[in-house]
C-alpha cells in the first residue's frame, strides 16, 4: 500500500475532470456541475473507493471515465493514454475491452432474453476477443466457474437466478474480456446483507487472485473501508477528502467527512442510543472570500479546504 | 425504562399464507410477539422473511390472495385479525398508522403536501378548514420542515427524499395514533438523512408516547431505535428479546451469521467476511425441520428432522434453536462476533464510568 505513488504503473489517471449538464434556455438556463474538478489516480492492482451521498456525482464520474458522457473539461488517462477525447476505432476497442463495468441492479443489467452464455459472450464477440463458438464457450465456462456457478447455468436465463447469483453473472461478464480496470458502481447495495457478504468475499478473492484494478463506487462507508486501498469522499461534485482508509476513517478532517462517518449506525444499542450525530452545515465555509484547494494532511491524506481552515485544523491538531 | 409495562398489542401464533397458482406460500409461520406501551419493537430479517407481511396483517392491508390461517392479535381487547373492513376504518390511520419505505410513492403527486396533511384533520377529525391548516403548519414545523407556510402549498416533487419522508411522518402522526408502524422508513435515504429521520422519529415518539413497530434489515438502525428485537427468518421469529439480549448475547445461529456478515469499521481490509452460504428457502415448500438448517454451519442432526420450539434463555429472551436444548453440544460463536460483543461491552463500561 505504501508504494501508491509508483508513477510508472498508473492504470487510471483522472485529471481535473469536469462534467456539467445544461438544461433550459435563456433565463431558465441551469448548469448542474455534476463533477467539478476531480483528480485521482489508481495504480495497478489497487482499489480506489469513491464514496458520497446520492447526487454527489460519483456515478457520473464513473460513467464519464468509461466514455458514456463527453467530459466538459479535464483529461482521463488510461494506461498512460489519453482517452477522454476523440479516438480512432482501434483505440475505442482497446478502451471498451480494457475498462468494464459492474452495475448496481443485477436485474435490469442482464438481458432477460439472452442465456447466460450469450450474456457473457456478447462483449467478447463484438470486441473480437474470441474467434469462434468453441473458444467463446470455453471462456464463458471459465468465467462462470470463477464466480462460483456451474456449467449447467450457462444455458439458463437470468430470471432463473437469485439476486446474488445474478450479480455473480454480472461479475463474470465483466471479467470475461480480461479488463485492466473495473468500475464497480454500487455492486452490492441492491443485495441483502447475507448475500452482500458473499459477493464482497467473491470480489475480494478475485481481486487477490487476478490482481484486479478497481474503481469501487459506493455509498456505504463500512463496505468501502473494507474493500478499498485508497478512499475518496465526494460532495456536490467535488472530491473533498482522500486518503488511506486507516487514516481517513480514524482522523477525518473535512467537516463533511466527519458528518458522513458519524451518521453510520453502529450495531451496539448502548452506544448507539447514547451518542449524537455530527451534522454538516456548508455555511461553515467562507469560500467566496477564501479559495479552497487540495491540502496535504500527511503523505497519504489530502483534504479540500481553504488556507485559513487548514490553519485552524493544524492548531486544533497540535 | 420502567419496570412495569403494559402490553398495547399482543400477537400470538400468527400464520399467514398466500394462495398462488404455484401453491401456498407460507409467508408467516406461527409468530408471536408483544408490543409494550411507549416502546419500539424492531423486526429484522432479509427480504422475503415475512416482516412486511406481518405488519400488513396488523394494518388490515393484505390482498385477497392472502389468508390468515390462525392466530390472534389483541389490541384494546379487540382481535385485529377478525376485524371487518368497517372496523378497520376506525383503526387504520387513527389508532394504528404506518410509514412506508418509499416516500415518493406513498404521497399523492398531484396534491399539495399541506392538503395531504390537513385532510387528516378535516376528514378524520371533522375540523374546520382554517384550523386544520393551522394544525398542519404546526405539524410541518414540528417535523423539521423549514418555512412551513410556503411549503404548505408545494407538491411532493418540490421536496427532497428526506423532506418527503418528514411529510409522511407528519401525516402518520397527525391523528395521534397509539401504534406507529415504520416499514423500512430509511432504506431509500442516504446515511446522513437517515440519521436525521431516525432522530426525528425518536423525538416524535418521546413527545407523543406512541408505541412503534420498526421494520428494517439494517442492524445498526435496529441498535439505534429498538427496545426489543424480533429476528425473522423464513416467516418465523427465530429470536426475540430486548436489544441488549440480542446484541450482547445472541443465541440463534442465524442472528450470529447476520451480525457477523456485516462489514464494520473494525474490520481490516482483505479480511474474509463470514458470509452465509446459499439463499433463504422457498416458502412454497419450506424444508422439514429447522428452515435455517441448510445454511447453518452448526446444524445438528435433529435440525433436519424436527422444528425447534422457542427455548427460554431469560425472562425477556427467547430463541428457536436446538442448540439451546440441554443435551446439545456447546458451540462457540464466530470470532468476529465475539470480538464485536467484547468491544460493545467494553464501550458500555467506559460509558458507565463517564
Amino acid at each position: 500500500m505504501a508504494n501508491l505513488e509508483k508513477e510508472n504503473d498508473i492504470v487510471l489517471d483522472v485529471r481535473h475532470l469536469q462534467q456539467h449538464f445544461k438544461s433550459g434556455v435563456g433565463r431558465n438556463k441551469v448548469v448542474v456541475k455534476a463533477v467539478d474538478d476531480v483528480s485521482f489516480k489508481i495504480p495497478r492492482g489497487q482499489t480506489y473507493g469513491l464514496v458520497g451521498e446520492s447526487g454527489c456525482g460519483k456515478t457520473t464520474t464513473g460513467r464519464t471515465i468509461i466514455r458514456l458522457y463527453k467530459p466538459t473539461g479535464g483529461e482521463v488517462y488510461f494506461n498512460g493514454k489519453l482517452i477522454s477525447g476523440k479516438l480512432s476505432p482501434e483505440d475505442k476497442r482497446l478502451v471498451h475491452q480494457g475498462i468494464q463495468m459492474i452495475f448496481q441492479d443485477p436485474i435490469s443489467s442482464l438481458n432477460p432474453r439472452m442465456t447466460i452464455k450469450e450474456i457473457i459472450g456478447e462483449g467478447l464477440l463484438i470486441n473480437k476477443v474470441v474467434a469462434n463458438e468453441d473458444e467463446l464457450y470455453a471462456r464463458a465456462l471459465e468465467m462462470i466457474k470463477l464466480v462460483g456457478l456451474s456449467e449447467d447455468h450457462l444455458s439458463r436465463y437470468p430470471h432463473e437466478f437469485s439476486g446474488g447469483q445474478r450479480q455473480r453473472i454480472g461479475i463474470a461478464r465483466t471479467l470475461a474480456s480480461k479488463p485492466s480496470l473495473i468500475i464497480a458502481d454500487e455492486p452490492v447495495s441492491a443485495l441483502d446483507v447475507s448475500i452482500q457478504a458473499q459477493v464482497l468475499n467473491l470480489l475480494n478473492d478475485l481481486k487477490k487472485e487476478l490482481g484486479l484494478t478497481i474503481l469501487f463506487i459506493a455509498h456505504d462507508l463500512s463496505v468501502v473501508k473494507y474493500f478499498s486501498d485508497y478512499v475518496g469522499v465526494m460532495n456536490k461534485g467535488k472530491l473533498v477528502e482522500e486518503g488511506l482508509p486507516s487514516e481517513l476513517y480514524a482522523n477525518p478532517v473535512h467537516p463533511y467527512t466527519k458528518a458522513l462517518l458519524s451518521a453510520i449506525p453502529v450495531p451496539d444499542p448502548g452506544f448507539e442510543k447514547w451518542r449524537g450525530y455530527v451534522t454538516y452545515d456548508p455555511s461553515v465555509h467562507n469560500y467566496p472570500q477564501e479559495q479552497p484547494k487540495m491540502q496535504r494532511v500527511s503523505d497519504n491524506h489530502q483534504v479540500y479546504l481553504s488556507d485559513q481552515e487548514m490553519e485552524r485544523f493544524a492548531k486544533s491538531a497540535s | 425504562m420502567s419496570g412495569e409495562k403494559d402490553k398495547i398489542l399482543e400477537v400470538k401464533d400468527l400464520t399467514v399464507t398466500f394462495h398462488t397458482y404455484a401453491g401456498n406460500v407460507q409467508a408467516v409461520r406461527s409468530s408471536s410477539f408483544d408490543l409494550y406501551r411507549g416502546e419500539t419493537l424492531a423486526i429484522v430479517g432479509e427480504s422475503g422473511s415475512g416482516k412486511s407481511v406481518t405488519v400488513k396483517t396488523l394494518m388490515g392491508l393484505l390482498g385477497p390472495s392472502a389468508a390468515i390461517e390462525k392466530g390472534t392479535a389483541m389490541y384494546n381487547g379487540q382481535d385485529l385479525l377478525k376485524a371487518k373492513e368497517k372496523d378497520w376504518e376506525k383503526i387504520r390511520g387513527r389508532e394504528i398508522a404506518m410509514i412506508f419505505q418509499d416516500p415518493l410513492s406513498s404521497l399523492n403527486p398531484i396534491k399539495k403536501v399541506g392538503k395531504q396533511i390537513s385532510e387528516i384533520f378535516t376528514i378524520l377529525h371533522k375540523m374546520p378548514k382554517a384550523e386544520a391548516k393551522k394544525r398542519s403548519i404546526e405539524l410541518m414545523g414540528a417535523v423539521g420542515i423549514p418555512e412551513p407556510e410556503q411549503r404548505y402549498n408545494q407538491y411532493p416533487f418540490h421536496f427532497s427524499g428526506g423532506m418527503r419522508q418528514r411529510i409522511v411522518i407528519a401525516i402518520a402522526l397527525a391523528s395521534n395514533p397509539k401504534i406507529l408502524i415504520c416499514d423500512e422508513p430509511t432504506t431509500a435515504l442516504d446515511v446522513t438523512i437517515q440519521a436525521q429521520v431516525l432522530s426525528l422519529i425518536g423525538e416524535m415518539q418521546k413527545r407523543s408516547g406512541v408505541s412503534t413497530i420498526f421494520i428494517t434489515h439494517d442492524l445498526g438502525v435496529v441498535a439505534h431505535v429498538a427496545d426489543r428485537v424480533a429476528v425473522m427468518y423464513a416467516g418465523k421469529i427465530v429470536e426475540y428479546g430486548t436489544a441488549e439480549d440480542i446484541f450482547y448475547d445472541p443465541q440463534h445461529p442465524y442472528t450470529w451469521s447476520l451480525m457477523a456478515s456485516m462489514p464494520d469499521m473494525d474490520l481490516e481490509p482483505g479480511d474474509e467476511l463470514s458470509a452465509l452460504h446459499g439463499t433463504p428457502p422457498n416458502m412454497l415448500c419450506p424444508p422439514e425441520g429447522d428452515a435455517f438448517a441448510e445454511r447453518n454451519p452448526w446444524a445438528l442432526k435433529i435440525d433436519q428432522e424436527k422444528e425447534p420450539p422457542m427455548f427460554k434463555v431469560s425472562d425477556t429472551h427467547y430463541a428457536a434453536t436446538w442448540m439451546l436444548h440441554p443435551s446439545a453440544p456447546k458451540v462457540e460463536r464466530p470470532k468476529v462476533l465475539e470480538r464485536r460483543i467484547a468491544n460493545s461491552l467494553k464501550r458500555k463500561e467506559e460509558m458507565a464510568r463517564g
